[in-house]
């Protein structure tokens, strides 16, 4: 089955993408094709002029599931540092376990020694970005990260997340369901449209942000964006 | 509905009152009843029986203990192994597990002459018949706890790159260890009973052997010391078992 079609595309290094689109248009088989977890592709799909698979096994890449997928017999700290556990033939260059560091910056460092099930949603799901981050990638993907967490904790993890993007300096590619988190995170947003899955329209931000990157979710200029993304989306699933 | 939470003394006093309470009934009873002390003694009487025969129960019990323990050893060992090879090969899981939980269909005490019939009068046919007891329920278990892993794991772990070994070891075991362990409590307690039945059929030592002479022999104070002096021995095993699963827990390296 064809999932996603002519979709051309190119990533900066250090960008922040998000990328919106109707169920069922292949935003997560984008990501996933990325990751390497896709069992067959053909085209070209070239991560920093690397394969998938080689970008993967040299451990360029990380992944935030929807779920957080802790494993619940590891405390939390023990958690972010299953990285450094498996896959240690795929480690390139040198990564300390730093633990704590990483869950200071999620904001969780109170917490290492909990287990998963002692933590809220959106606490396991700041556990599961430290662990990303153990890995120290060049790429960043998260599937719709925040899509089970209510709004204002995703907003504050919106900001979080922004606050870690401007530190580590990594690329993003960031799916969602969520129009206003689309426009408030990326610095470039894909719309892509379903039936078959194609590239519908690839906007720029830029002009919304102020200089630190930020923007105001309730400004004018942000709003009438969300509203052309929302015809765009609604064109874009019609289509089949 | 709310019902009034028992007190930590009551919960440990009431099922000592209980089981005592049933004993004092059975010592009134027997002679309250008539009941000749060839058909059924006391427990006054089986507690003396243990006290000046307790060398030749213990002499008994020993091939019992071991037979048992090498059957659990043997039946837990190799149904780990099965259930990481259908684990790994679900063609083989395929072909071969109905067939499996067929056989775990038949009654042990149908399938041991067979056992016996083969492997002859030693030691040998014990241990498989306990083993076989043990088999089973850790297949089952352990086969089913291997596959626990969901997809987001096992993707999580192929992003990272681990090797086939890690995944199982970070992962797959993990998920699996609560699974088996419950498994190995029952398998503490059905091995005694495999053993207890493979001396029923051919042997003259083990407590199976004494059970079955001192039935034929109208020796009920011997009979029922050698009945208890089994079921101890199933709950000193699954409280062996029991324990070596809280030192896993508290040894257990983040998984």
């Amino acid at each position: 089955m064809r999932v996603l079609s002519d979709v051309d595309l190119i990533v900066g290094k250090g960008e922040f993408l998000t990328i919106l689109g109707p169920s069922g248009c292949g935003k997560s088989t984008l990501l996933r094709a990325v990751a390497d977890l896709l069992p067959t592709m053909d085209g070209n799909l070239s991560v920093f002029g690397r394969t998938p698979s080689e970008a993967r096994s040299s451990r360029e890449v990380a992944f935030v599931f929807q779920e957080a997928t802790l494993l619940p017999w590891r405390t939390v700290r023990q958690n972010v540092t299953l990285p450094l556990q498996v896959g240690r033939k795929s480690i390139s260059r040198p990564v300390e376990p730093k633990p704590d560091h990483w869950l200071d910056l999620v904001g969780l460092s109170h917490l290492a020694d909990r287990y998963p099930h002692q933590l809220s949603g959106g606490q396991r799901q700041r556990v599961a970005i430290a662990r990303a981050l153990q890995c120290e990638p060049d790429v960043l993907l998260m599937d719709e990260p925040f899509g089970a967490l209510d709004e204002i904790t995703r907003d504050r993890l919106n900001d979080e997340l922004l606050t870690i993007w401007r530190r580590t300096g990594a690329t993003i590619l960031f799916v969602t369901h969520s129009i206003i988190e689309a426009i408030y995170l990326g610095g470039r947003v894909l719309v892509l449209a379903a039936n078959p899955g194609r590239v519908q329209a690839m906007i720029d931000l830029a002009p919304l942000k102020d200089e630190n990157g930020f923007c105001r979710r309730e400004s004018t200029n942000v709003q009438e964006t969300a509203a052309h993304l929302r015809r765009l989306l609604q064109e874009g699933s019609l289509t089949a | 509905m709310m019902r009034s939470r028992l007190s930590m003394t009551e919960t440990a006093v009431l099922p000592m009152i209980g089981a005592l309470s049933l004993v004092a009934a059975w010592q009134w009873l027997v002679p309250a009843l008539g009941i000749p002390a060839y058909i059924v003694p006391t427990p006054a009487a089986v507690l003396r029986t243990f006290a000046t025969e307790w060398r030749f129960l213990l002499l008994n019990a020993l091939p019992t203990w071991a037979e048992a323990a090498l059957g659990f050893l043997l039946g837990n060992v190799l149904g780990v192994l099965m259930a990481v090879a259908f684990a790994y090969n679900p063609r083989l899981r395929a072909a071969y597990f109905p067939v499996v939980l067929l056989f775990n269909t038949i009654p042990v005490l149908a399938l041991a002459p067979i056992i016996i019939l083969i492997f002859g009068l030693g030691m040998l046919p014990k241990v498989i018949i306990a083993a076989l007891l043990c088999f089973f329920p850790t297949l089952v278990n352990t086969a089913q706890g291997l596959n626990l892993a969901t997809a987001n794991e096992l993707e999580l772990m192929h992003v990272l790159s681990a090797s086939g070994w890690e995944t199982f070891w970070r992962l797959r075991a993990p998920r699996a260890a609560p699974l088996l362990f419950s498994s190995l409590r029952i398998s503490a307690t059905t091995c005694v009973i495999g053993a207890i039945v493979g001396e029923w059929i051919g042997s003259n030592q083990g407590l199976g052997a004494v059970i079955i002479q001192s039935t034929f022999n109208y020796q009920a104070e011997r009979l029922f010391a050698a009945v208890v002096l089994a079921s101890l021995s199933g709950i000193a095993f699954f409280a062996l078992v029991a324990q070596v699963e809280r030192m896993f827990h508290r040894l257990q390296p983040g998984g």
